[in-house]
């Protein structure tokens, strides 16, 4: 809003980002959370543009590979069947394909067979078809963390809208929207989960879109909340006064002031429908068989684990543990930094 | 008189957290190496005055340790020669309520709201003095006895919201007094009430003294109030005392120019009212400000004209039963351009909702509110909104008023936006810094945010902001309460300015007669949503005709009077 032609340049004052970032930046707990978080993000970025991790689904190592920590598989046990001495049995006079097979091995040397040689180990293992796990868990990543974030995101809009509505409106409206709560609040997750995907069926749309229709009743209470108690705040009042119409009192002024809540929100919910999302899969409602997602594998790695291959098991959880941590944490940081009551406590 | 309590050179600061590896800290008490010193004798009150941001409550929080864990304090609290400062936790909580008892400015915040009166009162008799629940319950009684609390049988079962804000503040006192503690510790015990409330609760403070003979440490912004109660007075600014002696000494002989301004600067109700009021800087510069008073057309044209203006809201009562509850009922009055109304009254009187509906922030249930000969109320929303522009609010809590998130520049701006004044953004942010000229601030307020200035910098964008739309009308809704006295001094002054300028007409919507009197042309007294009492602001004062509007003038805290000693 600074396009003045002749007045001096104004020295702007620090906004609450800015100071949030400055308080942020002291917290060095929180920064390596962050930095996890950024290195996962861009770690995910890479995958999604085919970069890392493209060729997840080829064979690239016999099945369940082992580790490359833990060498190679043992050569398995062939038992204990007597090779049968003596020579080959001639069965050409009464085999009828016999005249064709010196054909056929002519014809064979035209084209050239290489047989590929299979890893006997791989970085952090291989699952049951020789996949890499590596390459596996980077993109299952990719498709975990989307879903959860996503998912959030659709949750918040609707929860802060609704919210917004009926905190700011009460009434019939508050009264209605109170009545939709209720009504999704009163049905347990998962039923409301399954009866969803009963609809729509199997895919990464379908998982976004009920983890954010089921989700947005936690944010919605607390968005209602922060706007009943905003809306007879004397700012939103001189809004008023001046002639802000109510959609500009709403969403310009009332909610800048209480979007901290909002994002802090938004942050457990990432959390929450990763795992969410990883129960789905698990579940067999999550992400279609031909995608992979942290869940996925840790539905695999369910048959693997009673054989002992336990490598793509560690992998997932290593991975989903790794980053939701560093996500709450940093989130926590966040939260500690937007809250002005806190400073000045070290 | 022996010495009860004796604070020598305390300091207190606050950390402010780490900034590249030093602990900042905020010096809330003493400056440098200067401390602050002063003595509490036996059966004696002694009052801390000072404005916010003084540490005044600081210091007296430090005597007991209820600071915050980022304070630091250095110095002594000599308490019957014991050093509290390096007294343990044992210790201080055997004094705390026991020796030495306090009543914070909040009643009902400092009231469990979940308990009744009498298991809260019960609390410190059981134990710190060992009785009995039954002989405690019957020493409460006693107690709200001695605090005038009627029916005290029925009010022990009492939750605190049932009470009223007086009764409230009574039982807060009568906790404090209930193991006859040496020094009662009173951090603003009024601030939150009204002044004939106010009345009562020093009156009750003074009788309890004198019966119990214990001491009082008053802490108050209001030298007035100050000078009725107290024997001794510390005067503090900025961390650090300016002047401590006598009450008498204080009044009549002021030797602090820092003292002398804060005397000066309220209105009183007494004295010939003049143009301007003093403020602080005139004061330690010793300049006097003069100027007549600007005489008034009594013929300009009425602006604005209310009839039988009501609003009432429902209740819900039983199931399906609603109460009406009248909030606001018949108020008649005229406002001519350029003249002040000044409407008083207790809170819950009406008036603040009296001032909404004029904006139609609240919806009238009834009567018409005439603007230039239209009526407000039955605007189709265009006109309505072209209306708004002539007339403008002004908050009580300027710390409530403007939006964090918005710069000053912003706020300003806005309503511009809205209204389409000024041709484009140059246009309007120009304009924008010529009124927080006019309002006396820097032009460099506009890039800042509203946590960046004081309560009165504050208050005086909300006004740049209502000036932005070229208002006719402007209702203060107790505008300057919130305000300290030198700062409501320079706000008052402001607001005459731009009258006469402007040719502003304003509602001054206030619980302070003083103030009403200095600013006002008319008065209206509101009890219980109606008005009683209707007239010129000097009539008014001198010959009240209602004994309410008597009540509420023989509240004003009047200041040191030798008869009062």
């Amino acid at each position: 809003m600074n396009n003045a032609g002749p007045v001096p340049a104004l020295e702007r004052s620090e906004g609450v980002w800015h100071a949030a970032w400055r308080r942020f930046k002291g917290d060095r707990l929180g920064m390596v959370s962050m930095a996890i978080v950024l290195a996962f993000l861009l770690l995910i970025a890479a995958a999604a543009v085919g970069l890392v991790a493209k060729h997840w689904q080829q064979e690239v190592g016999v099945p369940n590979a082992p580790p490359t920590l833990m060498g190679p598989a043992p050569p398995e046990a062939t038992g204990a069947i007597e090779q049968p001495k003596g020579p080959n049995v001639d069965i050409s006079d009464i085999d009828p394909l016999a005249p064709k097979y010196k054909e056929w091995a002519e014809r064979a040397k035209q084209y050239q067979t290489a047989d590929t040689v299979k890893a006997e180990t791989l970085p952090l293992g291989g699952d049951r078809l020789g996949r890499d796990v590596l390459s596996k868990v980077v993109k299952g990543s990719q498709i975990s963390v989307f879903v959860g974030v996503l998912a959030a995101v659709v949750a918040t809009l609707i929860g802060t809208l609704l919210g917004a509505l009926a905190g700011f409106f009460g009434g019939k409206v508050g009264d209605f929207l109170e009545w939709l709560y209720n009504v999704f609040t009163a049905i347990p997750d998962i039923l409301l989960i399954f009866a969803f995907a009963a609809v729509f069926g199997r895919g990464i749309g379908t998982v976004v879109v009920i983890l954010g229709l089921v989700g947005w009743t936690s944010l919605y209470r607390q968005v209602r909340a922060e706007f009943i108690k905003h809306r007879t705040r004397e700012y939103v009042r001189a809004a008023e006064a001046i002639g802000a119409s109510t959609t500009s009192r709403m969403f310009r002024h009332i909610l800048p002031n209480v979007s901290h809540v909002i994002l802090v929100r938004m942050s457990l919910m990432v959390v929450g429908f990763i795992k969410s999302e990883v129960i789905l899969s698990y579940l067999g409602l999550g992400v279609p068989v031909d995608q992979v997602s942290w869940g996925t594998m840790l539905a695999d790695a369910q048959g693997e684990l009673i054989l002992g291959y336990w490598w793509q098991l560690a992998a997932a959880t290593a991975f989903m543990a790794t980053f939701l941590i560093a996500f709450s944490l940093a989130a926590d940081a966040w939260r500690d930094a937007l809250d002005p009551k806190l400073r000045g406590i070290e | 008189m022996a010495g009860l309590l004796s604070i020598q050179d305390l300091k207190v600061a606050f950390r402010m957290g780490q900034r590249n590896g030093v602990v900042q800290r905020a010096e809330a008490v003493g400056r440098g190496a200067v401390g602050v010193s002063f003595d509490v004798a036996e059966n004696q009150t002694v009052a801390l005055v000072g404005e916010s941001g003084s540490g005044k409550s600081v210091t007296a929080m430090s005597i007991v340790n209820l600071l915050p864990d980022n304070a630091e304090r250095s110095g002594r609290v000599l308490w019957r020669g014991q050093d509290l400062l390096q007294a343990d936790r044992p210790t201080l909580r055997a004094l705390r309520g026991r020796e030495i008892a306090c009543v914070f400015q909040d009643p009902m915040s400092s009231l469990n709201p979940v308990f009744s009166v009498g298991e809260q009162l019960i609390e410190p008799l059981v134990t710190h003095l060992g009785l009995k629940p039954r002989a405690a319950l019957a020493r409460a009684e006693q107690l709200l006895v001695e605090v005038g609390i009627p029916e005290p049988t029925r009010r022990l079962k009492a939750y605190p919201h049932e009470l009223s804000g007086g009764q409230q503040q009574r039982v807060m006192i009568a906790m404090a007094l209930a193991c006859e503690p040496k020094l009662l510790i009173a951090d603003e015990p009024t601030t939150a009430l009204d002044v004939t409330i106010q009345r009562q609760i020093i009156e009750l403070l003074a009788k309890l003294r004198a019966s119990h003979g214990l001491s009082v440490l008053f802490i108050s912004h209001d030298l007035a109030l100050v000078g009725e109660i107290a024997d001794q007075v510390v005067v503090m600014r900025q961390g650090t005392v300016r002047e401590q002696g006598s009450a008498a000494q204080i009044f009549n002989d002021p030797k602090d120019a820092y003292t002398r301004a804060l005397l000066a600067c309220r209105p009183s109700l007494a004295e010939h009212n003049p143009a301007r009021l003093m403020v602080i800087d005139d004061h330690i510069a010793g300049r006097s400000a003069h100027g007549a008073a600007h005489a008034k057309n009594p013929d300009a044209p009425v602006l604005l004209e209310v009839k039988a203006l009501a609003k009432s809201f429902w209740l819900k009562e039983g199931l399906f039963g609603k109460r009406e509850f009248k909030a606001v009922r018949d108020v008649n009055f005229r406002l001519r351009r350029g003249h002040t109304l000044g409407v008083v009254g207790e809170s819950g009187s009406g008036k603040t909702t009296m001032g909404l509906t004029l904006l139609r922030l609240h919806e009238p249930t009834e009567g018409e509110v005439l603007f230039d000969g239209r009526n407000l109320l039955t605007l189709r929303d265009a006109e309505r909104q072209a209306m708004r522009r002539r007339i403008q609010i002004v908050f009580q809590n300027p710390y409530a008023s403007l939006n964090p998130r918005f710069t000053i520049g912003q706020t300003l701006v806005e309503p511009m936006t809205i209204h389409g004044i000024g041709g484009d953004l140059t246009e309007r942010e120009q304009r924008a810094r010529e009124l927080l000229g006019k309002v006396g601030l820097d032009d460099r307020a506009f890039g800042k945010y509203p946590h960046e200035f004081s309560g009165g910098q504050r208050q005086r964008i909300a006004i740049a902001r209502c000036l932005t739309l070229n208002p006719e009308v402007l209702v203060l809704d107790e505008a300057v309460s919130a305000l300290d006295v030198s700062v409501q001094a320079q706000v008052l002054n402001l607001l005459r300015d731009l009258q006469d300028e402007l040719g502003l007409a304003y509602i001054f919507i206030s619980h302070d007669l003083a103030v009403v009197r200095f600013i006002s042309d008319e008065v209206l007294v509101m009890k219980d949503g109606e008005v009683v009492e209707q007239a010129s602001a000097e009539t008014i004062l001198r010959a009240p005709q209602q004994e309410y509007t008597r009540k509420l003038i023989g509240a004003v805290p009047r200041g040191w009077t030798p008869a009062a000693v």
